[in-house]
């Protein structure tokens, strides 16, 4: 199968700490990828190096097309000294956006953000928020789209509808999603396949529904206490 | 160097321009005052000296150049803490946005509100105080080129220092002009100075300007090559400025810099 992102044996040492340890891994067109494990685990170090604004200390990242890879994330949130549009508008020239206020439209509409178009960001509410960190991602309409805890701080009816969001977005079309949760209902609802890390290695990959049970474990949530615990038990 | 992106960097500052006071006040109010308390000083110091000596054509005129030199700099560290201010590193190097695209942006933000400070300067001294460019002749116009470009030069260097040592340290940016200025003979000629501080100063664009400016006043014709000296150390001192600042970017994303600005984690 052709991917979006392919990933191997990446590896980031922070001094004689290895953040991240030789993962290897790849995401497919509409594919949706959990990437799981406890603080410190190495997620946002990941996710980090293939983003480029953190150089790997070895291996190797194939992006299918750089210029079609967007991200949102809960530590990035947009200026909130900039109006929802003129943030959009912003990045809509450096992502190179055609047709801009069409799309400014699509995405207003999209993510319920059209009667606060005018507002500043910084009074936007968390959920607000994160759907204008949403609408920025989706500007572009990327092949890759990197979710680092898209959800966090979100109250459970926003939640559900980000999701349904990112779920609609991995089906429709031809984008593939890598994303990052503590929530393991969440990531059994949304995820095709997940990845367990645990300081820096990749210990567990499959089927987020099938998991638990090949592993002796009841839940998505007791298999991830028991990764985050005891790694060497599995 | 993409144009819609640098486009992009510039409409940012204009956002936050539009409808903010507190930025566009400062954009001329200091440049303003500056100008309004060495102007009365000039013409004070011309009614009590019997030398003939224009203090206006020299003293208002180096105030006036000094300061659009502060200006350009600070326009483009002042763009750039914008983003270390609202934590948009993230963002933007995570983008398509490169770093020249940035850079570009940040000195065309500086073009725009240099240009405001200086046309108020002109606007001020030629009414109220009666200064003449026409005093210096078509050279003003490199004498401001070469300030424009050293000041742009120290911006990129400042802000490659923010970026390599944090937030915190944008109070070391602040007074680089004033550190500078005993050195670049803005008020008196080089030659006052002790040795060691003339061989710094030989060093400095401003001083080339400082002195071709002053032997004008004095009824001497510019020599050309001091002009040419301060106009090849301002330009080497924009190349070491855009190297020092990607040899600082490539070391916040090597060492994970850029992913943890705020934290300040890399000493």
């Amino acid at each position: 199968m052709e991917k979006m992102l392919l990933v191997s044996e990446l590896r980031k040492n922070f001094g004689a700490v290895a953040a991240v340890d030789g993962v290897t891994f790849g995401v497919g067109p509409g594919e949706i990828v959990g990437l799981l494990g406890p603080n410190g685990a190495g997620k946002t170090t990941t996710i980090s190096m293939i983003l480029g604004i953190l150089e790997p200390s070895g291996g190797q990242i194939v992006i299918e097309d750089r210029s079609r890879m967007n991200f949102a994330a809960v530590y990035a949130p947009l200026p909130g000294n900039l109006t929802v549009t003129e943030n959009l508008r912003i990045f809509g020239l450096i992502y190179g956006v055609e047709d801009f206020p069409k799309r400014l439209a699509e995405l207003l509409k999209q993510f319920d953000l059209e009667k606060y178009r005018n507002t500043k960001a910084g009074l936007l509410s968390s959920g607000e928020q994160t759907r204008l960190c949403l609408a920025k991602a989706m500007l572009n309409k990327p092949r890759l789209l990197l979710l680092d805890e898209p959800t966090a701080s979100l109250d459970p009816a926003v939640a559900r509808e980000i999701r349904a969001e990112i779920k609609d977005f991995a089906a429709r079309g031809q984008g593939a999603v890598l994303w990052t949760s503590h929530n393991m209902h969440e990531v059994e609802e949304v995820c095709d396949r997940v990845l367990f890390l645990s300081h820096g290695k990749i210990l567990l990959e499959g089927d987020p529904k099938m998991l638990p049970e090949r592993h002796g474990r009841k839940t998505l949530e007791d298999l991830f206490v028991a990764v985050a615990r005891e790694p060497l038990s599995l | 160097m993409n144009p819609k992106r640098l486009y992009a960097v510039v409409l940012r500052q204009f956002y936050l321009m539009r409808g903010s006071l507190s930025r566009v006040l400062p954009l001329f109010a200091w440049v303003t005052v500056d100008i309004v308390l060495w102007g009365f000083l000039t013409r004070y110091l011309n009614s009590v000296a019997s030398t003939g000596f224009s203090f206006v054509a020299t003293l208002l005129g180096a105030v006036l150049l000094w300061d659009f030199f502060m200006r350009v700099m600070q326009g483009v560290t002042m763009a750039f803490f914008e983003d270390v201010w609202s934590r948009n590193f993230l963002n933007f190097f995570a983008s398509p946005l490169t770093i020249w695209d940035y850079l570009g942006g940040l000195v065309a933000s500086s073009i725009a509100t240099s240009s405001v400070g200086l046309a108020a300067m002109l606007l001020l001294a030629g009414l109220v105080f009666g200064l003449s460019f026409a005093v210096y002749g078509t050279i003003f116009i490199p004498f401001l080129m070469i300030l424009f470009v050293f000041g742009i030069a120290l911006g990129v260097m400042a802000t490659a220092l923010v970026l390599r040592l944090g937030p915190a340290s944008e109070w070391f940016v602040w007074p680089i002009p004033a550190l500078i200025a005993p050195f670049a003979g803005v008020f008196y000629p080089v030659s006052v100075l002790p040795r060691w501080m003339q061989v710094v100063a030989r060093a400095l664009p401003p001083a080339y300007v400082f002195e071709s400016m002053r032997a004008i006043v004095m009824g001497h014709s510019a020599a050309r090559w001091p002009v040419l000296a301060g106009a090849g150390l301002a330009l080497a001192y924009l190349g070491l400025g855009c190297w020092i600042f990607e040899r600082t970017y490539r070391y916040a994303v090597r060492t994970g810099l850029i992913a943890r600005y705020s934290a300040e984690s890399v000493n």
